[in-house]
């Protein structure tokens, strides 16, 4: 089984603070454009596809999809963790770990589901875990 | 008619792959005055020069402080480790254009002796990188990215690490005549597979090797090449580009070099059977898959079957490369392999290469260089060169 990896603090950026304070609250958010409908991670100050400000937070179900993922072996006594692209909206992909899982078993297509552990400071970092495991 | 008239004239690779005892700008001399002296040139006569983030400190300031030399044009172009290659073309076009007549270009790195590997660097991101809270917490080691791209190729096209380690296999067959490559064994496909498993599907021989060490360019006015020991080489084509994550939408299956590749052929007007060797980055084995594939030497998702059976051995196959060993066997300095790229094809072009590695009348060369990382951002540059007419 993949193991608790220890998460380094996120510094928060001014523009990205409700992406974490949602998390905080276990809920994935994706910023979203009032004027050309696109979500895009990780979160900027502006639509990074058509330049607009004007943007929302939407929240989403914590469904994705796995786009690809590598099973990374750290070190000999450290270990092994997966690291992962999920592709958690149209045409939104988020590099994360899988968790909760067993490594060998996973598969590029598998269904996963958003879920949280805090790191060392408390905040929670988001992840994904199969969703048949859940 | 030729787009660019200077030519590339000097090259020198450092022979060391560990260097505890020399300093940084040290090595970074050493390389200089190897590159001016294999052009039969001074340190002196150099007006141009251009250096990426291996330089210490403020780049050329403390580089060109050290040198005691005051060139009239410098150039800090950083896209990791294909600067070299992108310095090449434009070091040629400030020559073109009157701002330089003789441009040195110099990388150095002692990562091995300072136990830097790449991943170690990129772990360890600068709090204001904009990227560094959506990755960093995940671990994104420098093979964990590359690893991200080999297994969606492989999901999207069915290669498999079998193919992969025929590339390590052509690289180390011919890194065993070069007595100065850190591996110089000859490798199998079992060799390869049966090495720990770094990344999945990325293996311990999927990956280059980190060493100390260097290498240096000299680029010069058409009119100064003319009268120089060796002969000058023309740059016949050269292209660069970027590719990143989109903003969310990003594509592992394909590099940059499918952008700067094009530019390069488009420029030079040569066709990719015209050319006889090819110097490709291999950082990872999945690097020279994908680059092979993108700088259109097969279809994409065709990159398996064209490097399986040793296409890319010399003497052997249909694209002779890396015929020094590249970075999977023979040097890495500074986790950057973009200026060995453009050295081993400046030997095959001058019929100095070894003899078993020689290509045989080798005229047309082609460069690509990657940096940053095909997982996540990375800037491609790519040469063509020729000898002269």
């Amino acid at each position: 089984m993949s193991t608790t990896r220890e998460y380094i603090h996120p510094e928060i950026s001014p523009e990205a603070r409700p992406f974490w304070d949602a998390a905080n609250e276990g809920k994935l958010v994706i910023h979203t454009c009032r004027d050309c409908g696109r979500g895009h991670h990780y979160p900027r100050a502006m639509c990074p596809h058509c330049y607009s400000a004007d943007l929302e937070w939407k929240e989403t179900d914590g469904h994705g999809e796995i786009y690809s993922f590598s099973v990374v072996t750290a070190g000999k006594d450290l270990p092994r963790y997966v690291i992962a692209y999920v592709e958690i909206a149209d045409r939104v992909k988020a590099m994360t770990n899988i968790v909760d899982c067993d490594p060998d078993s996973l598969r590029i297509g598998q269904r996963v589901k958003a879920v949280f552990r805090r790191s060392k400071t408390g905040q929670n970092i988001l992840l994904f875990s199969p969703l048949e495991s859940l | 008619m030729e787009k660019l008239q200077a030519r590339l004239v000097g090259a020198y690779e450092h022979p060391t792959r560990f260097a505890p005892d020399k300093s940084l700008v040290q090595l970074h001399t050493e390389v200089a005055l190897g590159a001016v002296a294999d052009a039969g040139l001074s340190l002196s006569d150099v007006d141009g020069y251009f250096c990426a983030g291996d330089a210490p400190g403020l780049g050329p300031l403390s580089v060109l402080d050290y040198f005691n030399i005051t060139p009239r044009y410098v150039d800090t172009t950083e896209t990791g480790g294909s600067s070299y290659v992108a310095h090449v073309a434009h070091a040629a076009r400030a020559i073109d254009a009157g701002l330089c007549d003789i441009a040195l270009i110099t990388l150095a790195g002692k990562p091995r002796s300072e136990n830097k590997s790449a991943s170690s660097v990129a772990l360890a991101l600068p709090a204001d990188r904009p990227e560094r809270d959506f990755e960093v917490p995940y671990g994104p080691t420098v093979p964990a990215n590359y690893a991200l791209c080999a297994a969606r190729h492989m999901h999207e096209f069915g290669t498999t690490s079998e193919q992969l380690a025929w590339i390590k296999v052509a690289a180390s067959h011919h890194a065993q005549y070069n007595p100065h490559a850190m591996l110089q064994k000859a490798v199998t496909v079992e060799d390869v597979l049966s090495s720990p498993m770094v990344a999945s599907p990325l293996h311990r021989l999927d990956c280059c090797v980190i060493t100390d060490g260097g290498g240096a360019l000299i680029v010069a006015r058409k009119e100064i090449a003319r009268d120089l020991a060796k002969p000058g080489l023309r740059i016949l084509g050269t292209g660069e580009a970027i590719k990143h994550q989109s903003a969310g939408d990003i594509d592992l299956t394909f590099s940059a070099g499918k952008w700067s590749g094009k530019q390069a052929f488009d420029m030079s007007g040569v066709t990719h059977d015209q050319i006889q060797y090819a110097s490709i980055y291999d950082s990872f084995t999945i690097t020279v898959l994908m680059e092979i594939e993108d700088l259109g030497f097969c279809k994409p998702g065709h990159g398996g079957g064209f490097v399986a059976e040793g296409n890319l051995i010399s003497g052997r196959g249909k694209l002779p490369f890396n015929t020094d060993g590249g970075g999977l066997c023979s040097n890495h300095p500074a986790n950057r392999g973009g200026m060995t790229k453009v050295i081993e094809a400046v030997r095959q072009l001058r019929g100095e290469a070894h003899p078993a590695v020689q290509v045989p009348d080798c005229k047309i060369a082609l460069v690509h260089g990657t940096g940053g990382s095909l997982g996540t951002r990375h800037g491609a540059a790519t040469l063509i060169l020729a000898c002269e007419d």
